[in-house]
């Protein structure tokens, strides 16, 4: 493997939150379109596809099934799907398959309908072949009660407060009022937060991100297709994951898997976490933004309550601004969210967040993914990005 | 409290023992011949050092609450079961297994609550869901 520079030349994040009337596979090629006319890259020039595929959707052997329906010869294919880090790994992926001169242009799509999908998901189906959901789902053990769990123990033992997990959904908020296709564009205050219903203590309402359809794409090129093209682009600079799990029950709420794939992808980068100047963290709960700013290193390991008070995650001027399209808090979480947070860090380095987001300068742009569920096991995905010398 | 009787899970040859286990009062766990790790799920190989030699150990059955959450959103649980607490139990032997608390009420619960395990019933007489509850 050399270490040739690896480059996104096109990012696009489909607009709708709604979409009742459209397939699957449809809203793939609207943002496979989207992202190679931001690229300035035909079709016919891909020889690389990446899908997690969301596969009780989009059908079997899903890079099967959308290279045939998009109209690709490819080269090389990736289905990996570990949730919502998914598409924060295929950037790493795909960087991986061009260093080896498997393809010079790969496209990644993610697409999904959870609001307004009335299909047979097919969990029923998945649950009983994953041997340990069967000591989980007959428990009610779902998503909203693992990362409850996992927030009950970061208050426990570092006392973080119900205020400082507030405001990560505040400051996520802050910067929605300015995406016009967030989902919830009104700002709402830390007391907004706590005072919402609970709905699975310690978690309230405004703890939890949103469903919404969408989905979004990107176009990852090589150094000789990048020469061809005028868009100015974002260098891949380092990846990282790791999974996280059960451990035979020795399990640590507090702990992430992001503490073993950030210190991966900050040494692929030859950069620390003071190097970074936009980040886009997971954020499926509140909850999970603080464990993963802790374990990438931000701050210290239970200080993330403290860390978050002030302003730290506010655009443009905070220490550390994060998620300035409004995040899977407030704008979009359409299947698996590691997409945009991806898309939102192209925006921050291109200088083209919204005008009153964007963080003047950036250079260094840091993308995580979380996949599946803190209170079981998931998977963690870093992605560092730099901004092209201008 | 009537989720009863209880979602059958799927039994699967290595878990099936766990299951009829419970049924007859028993929280079994696994245990490494070779390295001694005590280890739930039940899996034939040992996750720490993957001897095939494991045996079935049976738990006291006691421990205390590691994490804990109570919610009304828990798809296809009935309303009478509702505030469901989820939690998971640190079993003396070690392991922390995900459960749900029983007969009590979410404010009775703390973390470091004593609790013990309670069995209840599935649909098949053979198989049981262990359960916890605070002891006195």
């Amino acid at each position: 493997m050399n270490d040739e520079p690896v480059y996104i030349a096109g990012a696009y994040e489909h607009p709708t939150r709604e979409a009742p009337d459209k397939s699957i596979a449809q809203l793939h090629a609207e943002v496979a379109r989207g992202a190679l006319s931001d690229a300035g890259v035909s079709a016919s020039e891909v020889d690389g596809y990446l899908t997690a595929g969301e596969n009780y959707q989009v059908g079997r052997y899903p890079p099967l099934a959308m290279t045939d329906y998009l109209g690709l010869d490819v080269s090389y294919t990736d289905s990996t799907d570990d949730g919502g880090s998914a598409y924060v790994n295929h950037v790493g992926e795909a960087a991986n398959a061009i260093r080896a001169g498997k393809c010079d242009v790969a496209l990644v799509t993610l697409a999904g309908r959870p609001r307004t999908y009335d299909g047979d998901s097919g969990e029923r189906e998945h649950e009983a072949l994953i041997m340990q959901e069967n000591f989980e789902k007959i428990y009610g053990a779902e998503t909203l009660p693992l990362y409850a769990m996992a927030a009950r123990r970061h208050i426990h033992e570092y006392g973080t407060t119900r205020e400082q997990l507030a405001e990560i959904r505040a400051a996520a908020s802050h910067h929605a009022q300015y995406n016009e296709d967030a989902m919830y564009q009104e700002p709402v205050t830390v007391a907004d937060v706590v005072d919402s219903r609970v709905v699975a203590d310690p978690l309230h309402l405004l703890d939890c991100c949103v469903i919404s359809d969408g989905g979004g794409a990107l176009v990852i090129v090589s150094e000789k297709a990048r020469a061809e093209l005028d868009r100015e682009c974002v260098e891949v600079l380092g990846h990282g994951e790791a999974v996280s799990h059960h451990d035979a029950g020795r399990i640590d709420l507090t702990r992430t898997g992001a503490e073993k794939s950030g210190p991966r992808a900050f040494g692929e980068a030859g950069l620390t976490p003071d190097d970074v100047d936009y980040v886009s963290i997971y954020d499926s709960f509140t909850i999970t933004v603080l464990q993963t700013l802790e374990d990438l290193g931000f701050c210290e390991r239970g200080q993330g309550g403290s860390f978050v008070e002030g302003g730290t995650l506010r655009a443009p001027d905070g220490e550390l601004p994060f998620n300035t399209d409004g995040g899977g808090l407030c704008s979009n979480h359409p299947d698996r969210g590691g997409m945009t947070k991806v898309i939102e860090a192209v925006r921050q380095l291109r200088g083209e967040a919204n005008p009153e987001v964007q963080v003047p300068d950036a250079e260094i742009a840091l993308a995580h993914g979380t996949g599946g569920y803190l209170g079981t096991r998931h998977a963690s995905a870093t992605t560092i990005l730099g901004r092209e010398a201008r | 409290m009537t989720w009863e009787p209880r979602r059958l899970p799927n039994l699967t040859p290595e878990t099936e023992r766990f299951w009829r286990a419970a049924a007859d009062g028993a929280f079994l766990l696994r245990e490494c011949e070779s390295c001694g790790l005590t280890y739930h799920y039940p899996r034939d190989h040992c996750p720490d050092c993957f001897s095939s030699d494991v045996s079935w150990r049976e738990a006291e059955g006691t421990g205390a609450v590691y994490a804990h959450t109570s919610t009304d959103h828990v798809p296809g649980c009935p309303d009478d079961e509702l505030p469901l607490i989820v939690a998971y139990v640190e079993l003396e032997e070690g392991p922390r297994v995900l459960t749900n608390l029983v007969d009590c009420e979410p404010e009775e619960i703390d973390i470091g609550t004593r609790v013990e395990v309670r069995m209840r019933p599935t649909e098949d007489g053979d198989v049981a869901i262990p359960v916890f509850t605070p002891v006195e």
